[in-house]
This record gives C-alpha cells, structure tokens and sequence, in this order.
C-alpha cells in the first residue's frame, strides 16, 4: 500500500548473495552478455541526446562539413548568442514559467481536497472520479480541444495566457488526483481518527494532521505538474496565436523548417536550454513519479 | 488489483468519528476540482461528441446545423482517412510493441545487481522529461541528411554512399524512422514503471526455484511474469492510447509527410480543425479514434479480469 517509495533493498541484497555464489564459466559469459545488452541500452538511450549536446556546440563550418564528429572540433557558444536573437526564447521562457507554474499551484489547490475525499471514502463519487481518470487518458485531445476553442472563443479567452492556464490545469487534474490519491491512501487514518476524536473537524484533521505527511508528494505532484506544462505543446498551439504569447515549445518550432545547415547550432541550442529545467526536476522527482503512478495503477 | 487494503478497510471509522457533519464537508473539500472538470472537461468532451454530428466551420457567420450521421458517411467514404487511421494504428502497434519488449528487458536487466545501473536510470529520465518537441528537434538532427550522425555512421561503416539518405522524407524510411523515435521517447517511462512491478516480485519464490533448478526463462515464466503481469497490462494499454493519440512528436519530424505517410489520426484532424476549419468533421474523426481505442480498453479489461480469475 504504502509502495510508493520502497526501494528494494531485500531483493537487492539477494541478488547479491546469487551472484556471489561461485559460478564458473556459464555464469561467467551470462554476466557478459548481461553487460553487453546493458552498454548497448545505454548507447540507445544516450545517443541522441550526446548528439544533441555536439551539435548545440559546433560552429557553423563543423555543422557544414561533409563529416561531422562527435566532439566539436572548436566549440563555441555561439550558437546559443544566436538562437536568441533569431527567436523571443526569453519571452517565450517566461510565458512557459508562468504557465507551467500558475497552472501546478491551481492544479494542486484544486486537487488535494478531492484526493483526500477520494482516498478516504468508497462511494459512487470515488467510482466516477477513478472512472473519469481513466476515461479523461484515453480520449484524444482533438475532441475536447475545438470545443474547448468554442467556449473559450465565447469566453474571449482564446489567445490569452488565462485561457491556457485554466486548460492546463483541468488538463494537470487527473494525474494529480491519481497520484494524490495514492499519496493519501499512504497515510494511515489511525492518526486522523486519533485528531478525530480529540474533537478536530474534517477541514483541520486534513490541515493540521494530514497535510504535513502529504507535502513530500504534494510537491512531487506539483512539479510533475510544471513540467507537463512546460512541456506541453498541443493546446499552446491551438489557443495562442500572438507571437509575444507563445511558449517555448512552440517558438522551438519556428526554428524549423526554413533552416539550413548553418541554423541547426542555434536550433540545437535551443532545445537544449528548453529541456534543463525539465530534466532537473525530473532528476529529483523521479522515484516519487513511479511510485505514484504504479500505487494509482495497481492499487485502484 | 483487488480493492482492499488496510487504511481503506478502517476509512469508515474516520466518517463515523466524524458523525453527520460528514456529507457536507466531503462535498466542501470535492467542489473545488469538481467544478472545473465539469465546465472544462466533462462539458467539452460531450459538447465536441455533439459537434460530431453537427456541420460546425470555424469562423462561420450561419449558425450550426443538427446534421445526423453526415459526417460519418463522409468519413467513411474519406479514403484519406482511412489511410490516416491504418498508419495510426501501424504506428501504434509499431511504437507499443518493441517498446514494450525493449523496457522489459531492460527493466530485468536494471533488476539485477550490475554495475552502471545508476547511469541506466539517469538516462532514462532524459527521454521522459524532455519537452516532446524537443525529442523531435533532436532525431531531426540525427536524421540530417548532412549534418546528422546516422548518415555519419553509415558512411563510416562503409553502409551508405556519400550522398546521405533523407530518412525523414523518404518514402519508404519515414514511417520507420518516426517509430524508432516514438520507441526511444516512451521506453523509459515503461521501463522505470516495469522496474517497479519487479519489485512486487517475491524474492524467494525465485530463489527456491532457483535452487530446484528453474532456468532463467522458466523461472521468468513461473515467478517473475505472474507477478509483473497487471502493471504490464496497465501500461501497455495507457501505451497504446497514447501512442494512437500521439501528435507533437510527428508533427515536429515530418508533419504528416512525405506525401502523408506519416499523417498520424491527430494530424489528420487537427489539420481538418484548425487549418480547414471544419470542426464537426473533426470531432466526428475524433469519436471514430475514441471508437477503436474503447475496442482495445474493452479488450485489455477482459485480458485483465481474465488474468485476476487465473490467481
């Protein structure tokens, strides 16, 4: 139940005492091959993004020649001066910041309460709100998209930063819920009923007793918020039409198409500078995001 | 996969120490995610399932007609979308399949006690954390047909002329080269979620079978998937829609193209929506993904309930 953060220390160690047991050749070569296999995943994975970084540092002569090498040859950070000015990214930085940030902090205000009533309490509401969870994943965007464009056109909030805000955050609601609710499900309510009878009301056993163990995965939760909206591009591409207003996922693709070989540098650097945030709060919060999710998928 | 647990199980002492007040502050503490999911999203889908059978235009000064079933005979009669749904689903199948099989291996290996499992999972964050545009801008750049390094590396292993391949617009390499991409961006995800599965695996059992002999596949077979199997079911299955549903990675790589090859179910309508303006038609395209996808759902619950009945 409390699964969400349990690493496998046990097993971890058993493996260890399987392996260490004396072997002999067949072990020897499985445990190459496992290696193997291992580096070949790694080259996989890291290929692209190594190439990413190359390219990103390259002047524009090494980005023209016939046979372009890992390792920039004279890296320079040119390409990033460029990239700047050839697109608003700092703008477009902050619009994305304040997206991604307004859109996590409504999301999570909205959703602890409900999670909690949902982890807590096995009624017809719990069954529809799981439902909508699942549902909510598997319609495509496309239709909730245009008539989310008509009431947001009647609304006036079409090409206005509110208007995506709020889109994000209904957008953010189901992940929330379903890992808040795991999160919820996590603490037990023995010391709630402890509060309960010490004569505390519902609203101040949530804030006082609740709410200080849930923090660690509310805040996981949040950040997982900022970073789907920082990454997102669908609806920033559908609602925003002025330049100023754009996010960045969707500047990086004014980068494309006209480019020659000489705009791949800046192109480049770009997507490298938009991907740091994301990849930082990934770093940190990533074994809390599978806990979640795994307690969401398994235990409901 | 069952329902009962142990905080669930006492949850009700808490209502009743909590006595009548109860309804009316759960309804308190519900109201405020409630609201928005009916007006922004509850409210829209079923708004966009009516606009299915509606002529709605962007930008029309008539007002909207009630037209039945028209544009579905339309889009049944749309051979542009019938080769829109195919390579949707080939793309789908294309991505879920080998990503799946590719996480599960990994994940088995990263279940092990091998060096160089912490770059493993550091690496696997960056395809998962990076801005899908991003990830497309990136294979844009290892695709070049100048500049990128899978042309380099052709050439360098003597595969390939001097005149690199333009896989991305290729007819024949454009629908492999975004699956490709598509597999790399969501291995990671399904890999750390497999990786966790794992963990719900009972050590021992694999130790005794272990000691009565079990080779690796067998014990794979009798201990390991038995266990692994819901959280295979649940994620390939959120795979598969999202992969059926995917949009910015191809339309960042190709959008759509060569010549349509890679026009995904989303591009297909999104183009209809927002570049023709035709929205009734698009949101009736919408209801024919929505249909296939229910299909599958419907199929994986069964596969699922089946596999509960099994234990």
């Amino acid at each position: 139940m409390s699964g969400t953060e349990r690493p496998a220390g046990g097993r971890r160690a058993e493996a260890g005492r399987r392996t260490g047991r004396p072997g002999g050749a067949r072990r020897a070569a499985t445990r190459t091959g496992q290696y193997t296999a291992l580096l070949a995943y790694l080259l996989f994975l890291a290929f692209p993004f190594l190439w990413l970084v190359s390219t990103a540092f390259k002047p524009p002569r090494e980005l023209g020649s016939l046979h372009p090498t890992w390792i920039p040859e004279a890296p320079t950070l040119e390409n990033f001066r460029l990239a700047f000015e050839q697109q608003p990214l700092l703008a477009a930085a902050g619009n994305s910041l304040l997206a991604a940030a307004a859109s996590a902090l409504v999301a999570i205000a909205l959703a602890t309460p409900m999670a909690y009533i949902l982890a807590r309490y096995r009624g017809r509401l719990s069954r529809a709100a799981t439902g909508w969870v699942v549902v909510s994943q598997a319609f495509p965007l496309v239709l909730v998209i245009i008539p989310l464009f008509l009431i947001l056109k009647g609304l006036h909030l079409v090409d206005s930063r509110t208007g995506l805000i709020m889109v994000y955050v209904v957008w953010s609601l189901p992940f929330a819920l379903w890992m808040l609710t795991g999160y919820v499900r996590a603490v037990p309510p023995e010391l709630e009923e402890a509060a309960a009878v010490d004569g505390a009301g519902r609203v101040r056993t949530l804030v006082s007793v609740t709410a200080p163990l849930l923090a660690p995965g509310i805040a996981a939760t949040a950040l997982f918020a900022f970073v789907t909206a920082w990454n997102e591009f669908f609806f920033a591409l559908v609602l925003l039409k002025s330049p100023e207003k754009q996010t960045l996922p969707v500047v990086l693709t004014h980068f494309i198409g006209t480019e020659g070989v000489a705009d791949l540098g800046p192109l480049a650097a770009a997507a490298l500078l938009a991907t740091l945030p994301s990849l930082l709060v990934f770093a940190v919060i990533q074994r809390r995001i599978t806990g979640g999710m795994l307690a969401g998928a398994v235990k409901s | 996969m069952t329902l009962t647990s142990a905080p669930r199980r006492s949850a009700p002492a808490v209502a009743r120490a909590a006595g009548p007040r109860r309804d009316h502050g759960a309804w308190f503490l519900v109201l405020p995610a409630l609201l928005p999911i009916l007006v922004l999203s509850l409210g829209p889908l079923l708004y966009g399932i009516g606009l299915a059978f509606t002529d709605a235009q962007s930008g029309r000064t008539q007002a909207t007609g009630f037209v039945g079933l028209l544009n579905f005979s339309d889009l049944f009669r749309d051979t542009l979308f019938w080769d829109s749904f195919r390579i949707g689903l080939v793309w789908a199948f294309g991505v879920t399949v080998p990503q799946f099989f590719l996480a599960l291996g990994l994940a088995l290996l990263l279940n092990l006690d091998l060096r160089l499992r912490w770059l493993a999972r550091a690496l696997a964050i960056i395809p998962w954390a990076m801005p899908e545009v991003v990830v497309g801008i990136m294979w844009r750049l290892v695709y070049h047909p100048d500049a990128g390094v899978l042309n380099e590396t052709l050439r360098d292993l003597g595969l390939s002329g001097a005149d690199g391949r333009d896989w991305l617009s290729g007819l024949a390499t454009a629908l492999p080269a975004v699956i490709l991409v598509g597999v790399w961006a969501g291995m990671p995800q399904t890999t750390v979620t497999l990786l966790a599965g794992l963990q719900n695996v009972p050590g021992e059992l694999h130790e005794a079978a272990a000691m009565d002999g079990a080779g690796a596949w067998r014990r794979f077979r009798a201990v390991t998937w038995p266990a692994l199997r819901p959280v295979a079911l649940a994620v390939t299955a959120l795979n598969f829609i999202w992969n059926f549903n995917s949009f910015a990675l191809v339309f960042v790589l190709t959008d759509g193209g060569p010549g349509g090859r890679t026009r995904l179910p989303m591009l297909f309508a999104y183009e209809e929506a927002f570049r023709y303006g035709q929205f009734g038609y698009a949101a009736a395209m919408g209801l024919a993904m929505v249909a296939v996808i229910s299909v599958l759902l419907a199929l994986y619950l069964v596969g699922r309930l089946k596999g509960d009945d099994e234990r």
